[in-house]
Protein backbone atom coordinates (compact mmCIF):
# COMPACT_ATOMS: atom_id res chain seq x y z
CA UNK A 1 0.00 0.00 0.00
CA UNK A 2 1.38 3.71 0.25
CA UNK A 3 0.14 7.11 2.06
CA UNK A 4 -3.77 6.97 2.32
CA UNK A 5 -3.37 10.69 3.36
CA UNK A 6 -1.51 13.61 3.76
CA UNK A 7 -1.95 17.08 5.30
CA UNK A 8 -0.66 19.31 7.69
CA UNK A 9 -1.98 21.59 11.08
CA UNK A 10 -0.95 24.00 13.29
CA UNK A 11 -0.12 22.50 17.03
CA UNK A 12 0.22 25.52 18.94
CA UNK A 13 -0.57 24.79 22.50
CA UNK A 14 -2.57 27.64 22.90
CA UNK A 15 -5.23 25.82 20.51
CA UNK A 16 -5.94 23.42 23.72
CA UNK A 17 -4.91 25.42 26.46
CA UNK A 18 -6.00 29.17 25.87
CA UNK A 19 -9.19 28.17 24.13
CA UNK A 20 -11.73 30.06 26.56
CA UNK A 21 -9.25 33.62 25.88
CA UNK A 22 -10.32 32.61 22.04
CA UNK A 23 -13.39 34.46 20.09
CA UNK A 24 -15.81 32.18 19.63
CA UNK A 25 -15.84 32.64 16.15
CA UNK A 26 -12.40 32.08 15.86
CA UNK A 27 -12.81 28.60 18.23
CA UNK A 28 -15.84 27.21 16.26
CA UNK A 29 -14.49 27.71 13.18
CA UNK A 30 -10.81 26.20 13.56
CA UNK A 31 -11.95 23.26 15.87
CA UNK A 32 -14.54 22.47 12.85
CA UNK A 33 -11.91 22.81 9.91
CA UNK A 34 -9.78 19.93 12.39
CA UNK A 35 -13.14 17.89 12.94
CA UNK A 36 -12.91 17.54 8.73
CA UNK A 37 -9.95 16.75 9.21
CA UNK A 38 -10.54 14.34 11.22
CA UNK A 39 -12.93 13.29 9.66
CA UNK A 40 -11.09 12.95 5.85
CA UNK A 41 -8.25 10.75 7.75
CA UNK A 42 -11.14 8.61 9.35
CA UNK A 43 -12.30 7.89 5.77
CA UNK A 44 -8.94 6.75 4.64
CA UNK A 45 -9.01 4.10 6.76
CA UNK A 46 -5.30 4.45 7.93
CA UNK A 47 -3.59 1.68 10.03
CA UNK A 48 -1.17 3.81 11.17
CA UNK A 49 0.12 7.89 11.45
CA UNK A 50 3.39 8.62 11.05
CA UNK A 51 3.00 12.67 12.69
CA UNK A 52 5.75 15.11 12.07
CA UNK A 53 6.68 17.61 14.43
CA UNK A 54 8.83 20.12 15.49
CA UNK A 55 9.48 19.15 19.33
CA UNK A 56 10.18 21.65 21.94
CA UNK A 57 12.65 19.81 24.00
CA UNK A 58 10.62 16.80 24.82
CA UNK A 59 12.91 14.07 23.86
CA UNK A 60 16.10 15.73 22.56
CA UNK A 61 18.51 18.48 23.66
CA UNK A 62 21.77 19.84 22.75
CA UNK A 63 23.53 16.90 24.61
CA UNK A 64 22.79 15.03 21.60
CA UNK A 65 20.11 16.67 18.88
CA UNK A 66 19.14 14.72 15.69
CA UNK A 67 18.73 16.16 12.50
CA UNK A 68 15.96 13.41 12.33
CA UNK A 69 14.50 10.84 14.72
CA UNK A 70 11.40 8.25 14.50
CA UNK A 71 9.85 6.20 17.33
CA UNK A 72 10.06 3.02 17.47
CA UNK A 73 8.17 2.72 20.43
CA UNK A 74 4.72 0.30 21.78
CA UNK A 75 3.55 3.03 23.38
CA UNK A 76 4.13 7.33 23.49
CA UNK A 77 3.23 9.14 26.25
CA UNK A 78 1.77 13.00 26.88
CA UNK A 79 1.47 15.60 26.96
CA UNK A 80 4.60 16.43 28.97
CA UNK A 81 3.01 19.52 30.08
CA UNK A 82 0.78 20.13 32.50
CA UNK A 83 -2.76 18.74 31.47
CA UNK A 84 -4.59 22.09 32.70
CA UNK A 85 -2.05 24.42 31.43
CA UNK A 86 -2.45 22.08 27.90
CA UNK A 87 -6.04 21.53 28.39
CA UNK A 88 -4.88 17.62 27.62
CA UNK A 89 -5.18 14.85 29.56
CA UNK A 90 -1.88 12.09 29.85
CA UNK A 91 -2.36 9.78 27.50
CA UNK A 92 -0.60 6.30 26.47
CA UNK A 93 -0.89 6.19 22.62
CA UNK A 94 -0.54 3.17 20.92
CA UNK A 95 2.50 2.51 18.75
CA UNK A 96 3.50 -0.39 15.97
CA UNK A 97 7.14 -1.06 16.52
CA UNK A 98 7.29 -3.80 13.76
CA UNK A 99 6.44 -1.51 11.38
CA UNK A 100 8.40 1.47 12.87
CA UNK A 101 11.25 -0.69 12.02
CA UNK A 102 9.95 -1.65 8.43
CA UNK A 103 9.69 1.84 8.00
CA UNK A 104 12.80 3.07 8.90
CA UNK A 105 14.93 0.42 7.43
CA UNK A 106 13.59 1.45 4.29
CA UNK A 107 14.17 5.03 5.08
CA UNK A 108 17.64 4.61 6.11
CA UNK A 109 18.75 3.50 2.62
CA UNK A 110 18.47 7.25 1.80
CA UNK A 111 18.58 9.30 4.76
CA UNK A 112 20.40 9.10 8.18
CA UNK A 113 18.10 8.68 10.99
CA UNK A 114 17.88 8.05 14.58
CA UNK A 115 15.47 6.15 16.52
CA UNK A 116 13.77 5.82 19.77
CA UNK A 117 11.98 3.18 21.43
CA UNK A 118 11.13 5.56 24.42
CA UNK A 119 9.27 8.97 23.35
CA UNK A 120 7.24 11.68 25.51
CA UNK A 121 4.70 13.62 23.13
CA UNK A 122 4.62 17.74 23.84
CA UNK A 123 2.59 20.22 22.48
CA UNK A 124 3.66 19.33 18.56
CA UNK A 125 1.95 16.07 18.32
CA UNK A 126 -0.86 15.82 21.45
CA UNK A 127 -2.88 18.94 19.84
CA UNK A 128 -2.95 17.45 16.85
CA UNK A 129 -4.11 14.08 18.17
CA UNK A 130 -6.57 15.80 20.42
CA UNK A 131 -8.89 16.31 17.43
CA UNK A 132 -7.52 13.76 14.79
CA UNK A 133 -7.81 10.59 17.00
CA UNK A 134 -9.52 11.53 19.94
CA UNK A 135 -9.51 8.14 21.36
CA UNK A 136 -6.30 7.94 20.65
CA UNK A 137 -6.67 4.14 18.86
CA UNK A 138 -4.91 4.72 16.15
CA UNK A 139 -1.15 3.88 16.14
CA UNK A 140 1.46 6.49 15.58
CA UNK A 141 5.29 6.90 14.15
CA UNK A 142 6.18 10.06 15.34
CA UNK A 143 9.09 11.65 13.17
CA UNK A 144 10.91 14.65 14.91
CA UNK A 145 12.57 17.38 12.58
CA UNK A 146 15.11 19.33 14.61
CA UNK A 147 13.74 22.97 14.63
CA UNK A 148 14.88 24.12 17.78
CA UNK A 149 18.40 23.71 18.59
CA UNK A 150 20.77 25.35 15.69
CA UNK A 151 22.17 24.11 13.14
CA UNK A 152 18.88 22.96 12.15
CA UNK A 153 18.18 20.16 9.88
CA UNK A 154 18.41 22.28 6.03
CA UNK A 155 15.21 22.71 4.67
CA UNK A 156 15.96 20.48 1.21
CA UNK A 157 16.94 17.47 3.81
CA UNK A 158 13.42 17.48 5.30
CA UNK A 159 11.88 17.38 1.93
CA UNK A 160 14.21 14.19 1.09
CA UNK A 161 13.08 12.95 4.37
CA UNK A 162 9.82 13.03 2.90
CA UNK A 163 10.61 11.45 -0.28
CA UNK A 164 12.48 8.42 1.26
CA UNK A 165 9.41 8.13 3.94
CA UNK A 166 6.95 7.73 1.16
CA UNK A 167 9.33 5.30 -0.65
CA UNK A 168 8.85 3.45 2.52
CA UNK A 169 5.02 3.49 2.81
CA UNK A 170 5.17 2.67 -0.53
CA UNK A 171 7.20 -0.90 0.21
CA UNK A 172 4.86 -1.70 3.21
CA UNK A 173 1.74 -3.53 2.91
CA UNK A 174 -0.03 -1.23 5.84
CA UNK A 175 -2.08 1.72 4.84
CA UNK A 176 -0.26 4.72 6.24
CA UNK A 177 -1.44 8.29 6.80
CA UNK A 178 1.07 11.18 6.99
CA UNK A 179 0.74 14.34 8.88
CA UNK A 180 3.07 17.62 9.59
CA UNK A 181 2.55 20.00 12.47
CA UNK A 182 3.48 23.19 13.51
CA UNK A 183 4.42 26.95 11.46
CA UNK A 184 3.75 28.89 10.31
CA UNK A 185 5.03 32.26 11.33
CA UNK A 186 4.65 32.97 14.49
CA UNK A 187 7.29 34.23 17.83
CA UNK A 188 6.06 31.48 20.34
CA UNK A 189 6.55 32.10 24.14
CA UNK A 190 8.45 35.29 23.67
CA UNK A 191 7.00 38.87 24.13
CA UNK A 192 6.15 38.94 20.49
CA UNK A 193 3.33 36.37 21.03
CA UNK A 194 0.42 36.73 19.03
CA UNK A 195 2.44 38.69 16.34
CA UNK A 196 1.64 36.91 13.15
CA UNK A 197 2.99 37.58 9.29
CA UNK A 198 -0.15 36.76 7.52
CA UNK A 199 1.12 37.76 3.90
CA UNK A 200 4.09 35.56 4.43
CA UNK A 201 1.47 32.56 5.78
CA UNK A 202 -0.26 33.09 2.50
CA UNK A 203 2.50 32.88 0.64
CA UNK A 204 4.48 29.97 2.20
CA UNK A 205 0.99 28.21 1.78
CA UNK A 206 0.54 29.28 -1.66
CA UNK A 207 4.12 27.24 -2.50
CA UNK A 208 2.92 24.81 -0.41
CA UNK A 209 -0.11 23.79 -1.89
CA UNK A 210 1.28 24.17 -5.11
CA UNK A 211 3.89 21.21 -3.96
CA UNK A 212 6.80 23.68 -5.85
CA UNK A 213 9.69 22.13 -4.39
CA UNK A 214 11.70 24.85 -5.93
CA UNK A 215 9.62 27.93 -4.15
CA UNK A 216 9.37 26.18 -0.67
CA UNK A 217 13.30 25.26 -0.38
CA UNK A 218 14.21 29.14 -1.63
CA UNK A 219 14.12 30.74 2.29
CA UNK A 220 17.25 31.07 4.42
CA UNK A 221 17.09 31.08 8.40
CA UNK A 222 18.11 34.22 8.67
CA UNK A 223 15.35 35.47 6.53
CA UNK A 224 12.57 32.97 7.93
CA UNK A 225 13.73 34.19 11.87
CA UNK A 226 13.59 37.96 10.79
CA UNK A 227 9.78 37.73 8.82
CA UNK A 228 8.25 34.60 10.39
CA UNK A 229 10.01 34.01 13.63
CA UNK A 230 11.41 31.74 16.05
CA UNK A 231 8.27 29.18 15.11
CA UNK A 232 8.93 29.78 10.90
CA UNK A 233 11.59 27.16 11.47
CA UNK A 234 8.86 24.63 11.86
CA UNK A 235 7.88 25.06 8.10
CA UNK A 236 10.84 21.47 7.75
CA UNK A 237 7.42 19.53 8.90
CA UNK A 238 5.13 20.89 6.17
CA UNK A 239 8.06 20.91 3.51
CA UNK A 240 8.78 16.77 4.54
CA UNK A 241 5.06 16.27 3.57
CA UNK A 242 5.57 17.68 0.54
CA UNK A 243 8.37 15.75 -0.40
CA UNK A 244 6.48 12.98 0.78
CA UNK A 245 3.93 13.75 -1.98
CA UNK A 246 6.05 15.37 -4.70
CA UNK A 247 4.21 15.97 -7.79
CA UNK A 248 0.57 16.14 -5.77
CA UNK A 249 -0.87 19.79 -5.06
CA UNK A 250 -3.05 20.46 -1.82
CA UNK A 251 -5.58 22.48 -0.49
CA UNK A 252 -5.83 24.55 2.16
CA UNK A 253 -8.99 23.89 3.62
CA UNK A 254 -8.85 26.82 6.89
CA UNK A 255 -6.02 29.31 7.65
CA UNK A 256 -7.15 32.18 9.82
CA UNK A 257 -4.53 34.31 11.91
CA UNK A 258 -5.75 34.08 15.99
CA UNK A 259 -3.20 35.80 18.12
CA UNK A 260 -4.54 34.45 21.26
CA UNK A 261 -3.09 31.17 19.77
CA UNK A 262 -0.06 32.62 18.81
CA UNK A 263 -0.20 31.24 15.37
CA UNK A 264 -2.10 31.53 11.93
CA UNK A 265 -4.04 28.56 12.82
CA UNK A 266 -3.88 26.18 9.46
CA UNK A 267 -5.60 23.28 8.48
CA UNK A 268 -4.09 21.54 4.99
CA UNK A 269 -4.67 18.53 3.40
CA UNK A 270 -3.05 16.99 0.26
CA UNK A 271 -5.12 16.05 -2.98
CA UNK A 272 -4.05 12.27 -2.97
CA UNK A 273 -6.36 9.99 -5.46
CA UNK A 274 -8.63 7.79 -3.44
CA UNK A 275 -6.72 4.87 -2.32
CA UNK A 276 -8.81 1.48 -2.94
CA UNK B 1 27.47 31.83 32.29
CA UNK B 2 26.52 28.61 31.48
CA UNK B 3 22.99 29.28 29.65
CA UNK B 4 23.15 25.33 28.30
CA UNK B 5 23.15 24.19 32.05
CA UNK B 6 20.35 26.37 32.80
CA UNK B 7 18.13 25.60 30.50
CA UNK B 8 19.44 21.66 30.54
CA UNK B 9 17.71 21.88 33.90
CA UNK B 10 14.93 23.13 32.35
CA UNK B 11 14.63 20.21 29.78
CA UNK B 12 14.39 17.32 32.63
CA UNK B 13 12.33 19.46 34.48
CA UNK B 14 10.00 19.98 32.15
CA UNK B 15 9.68 16.42 31.31
CA UNK B 16 10.29 14.72 34.76
CA UNK B 17 6.95 15.54 37.22
CA UNK B 18 9.18 13.03 40.13
CA UNK B 19 12.04 15.91 39.54
CA UNK B 20 9.70 18.24 39.49
CA UNK B 21 8.29 17.32 42.95
CA UNK B 22 11.92 17.12 44.17
CA UNK B 23 12.73 20.55 42.92
CA UNK B 24 9.72 22.39 44.24
CA UNK B 25 10.08 20.92 47.93
CA UNK B 26 13.83 21.14 47.78
CA UNK B 27 15.48 23.05 44.92
CA UNK B 28 19.33 23.23 46.21
CA UNK B 29 18.96 19.38 46.25
CA UNK B 30 18.37 19.36 42.28
CA UNK B 31 20.62 22.49 41.12
CA UNK B 32 23.63 21.25 42.81
CA UNK B 33 23.61 18.68 39.85
CA UNK B 34 23.84 21.62 37.35
CA UNK B 35 27.04 24.09 37.03
CA UNK B 36 25.63 26.78 37.28
CA UNK B 37 27.23 30.65 38.18
CA UNK B 38 25.70 32.50 41.40
CA UNK B 39 23.36 34.89 39.04
CA UNK B 40 22.08 31.83 37.15
CA UNK B 41 21.31 29.84 40.61
CA UNK B 42 19.66 33.31 42.13
CA UNK B 43 17.45 33.64 39.62
CA UNK B 44 15.78 30.42 39.01
CA UNK B 45 15.55 30.45 42.47
CA UNK B 46 13.65 33.50 42.95
CA UNK B 47 12.11 32.66 40.13
CA UNK B 48 12.78 35.92 38.07
CA UNK B 49 10.99 34.85 34.71
CA UNK B 50 11.88 37.59 32.90
CA UNK B 51 15.48 37.68 33.67
CA UNK B 52 15.71 33.75 32.61
CA UNK B 53 14.24 35.30 29.14
CA UNK B 54 16.80 37.77 29.09
CA UNK B 55 19.70 35.53 30.10
CA UNK B 56 18.89 33.78 26.46
CA UNK B 57 16.91 30.84 27.88
CA UNK B 58 14.70 29.46 24.77
CA UNK B 59 11.11 30.31 25.29
CA UNK B 60 9.59 26.88 24.66
CA UNK B 61 11.48 25.78 28.09
CA UNK B 62 11.11 28.30 29.70
CA UNK B 63 7.20 29.00 29.39
CA UNK B 64 7.06 25.01 30.96
CA UNK B 65 8.95 27.08 33.94
CA UNK B 66 6.83 29.48 34.56
CA UNK B 67 3.89 27.80 34.62
CA UNK B 68 5.54 25.21 36.89
CA UNK B 69 6.40 28.27 39.07
CA UNK B 70 2.87 29.70 38.86
CA UNK B 71 2.52 31.88 36.18
CA UNK B 72 -0.10 32.56 34.11
CA UNK B 73 -0.06 32.91 30.47
CA UNK B 74 -0.64 36.79 30.67
CA UNK B 75 1.66 36.96 33.65
CA UNK B 76 4.68 34.82 32.16
CA UNK B 77 4.57 36.92 28.97
CA UNK B 78 4.05 40.22 31.15
CA UNK B 79 7.34 39.37 33.19
CA UNK B 80 9.25 38.88 29.63
CA UNK B 81 8.44 42.35 28.36
CA UNK B 82 9.27 44.17 32.08
CA UNK B 83 12.70 42.58 31.90
CA UNK B 84 13.21 44.04 28.32
CA UNK B 85 12.29 47.18 30.05
CA UNK B 86 14.37 47.13 32.93
CA UNK B 87 17.65 45.15 30.90
CA UNK B 88 17.50 45.65 27.70
CA UNK B 89 17.49 42.48 24.94
CA UNK B 90 17.91 39.10 25.23
CA UNK B 91 21.52 38.37 25.48
CA UNK B 92 21.81 35.41 23.50
CA UNK B 93 19.73 32.32 21.57
CA UNK B 94 17.33 32.39 19.29
CA UNK B 95 14.34 34.00 21.69
CA UNK B 96 15.23 37.72 21.46
CA UNK B 97 12.00 39.65 20.64
CA UNK B 98 11.79 41.55 17.49
CA UNK B 99 9.75 44.36 18.67
CA UNK B 100 8.17 43.11 21.93
CA UNK B 101 4.98 44.15 20.80
CA UNK B 102 2.82 40.53 20.91
CA UNK B 103 -0.86 40.73 20.43
CA UNK B 104 -1.55 39.58 24.60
Amino acid sequence: MSLVFAGVCSHAPGITGRKVMARADDVETLYTAMNNMRLALEASRPDALIIITAEHFANFFMDNMPAFCVGMAQDYQGPIEDPQWLGIERQNIPGNPDLSRRLIEHTMQEVDLAYAEEWKCDHGIMVPLHFLTPRYDLPIIPVNINCQGPPLTPLHRAWTLGEALRKACDAVPERIAIVGTGGISHWPATPDSGKINAPWDRDFLDRWSNNDRERLLDYSDERTYLEAGQGGFEIRTYIAVSGATAGTPATVHYYRPIPIFAVGCTVGIVDLPEAA
Amino acid sequence: MSLYYVQKLLYQLNREPDLQQQYLEDPDSVLRHYRLDEEELATLKKPDIGMLYIMGVNGQLLMHYAALCGYAWPDYIQAMRTALEQHGNVRAGLYATTDGKGAI
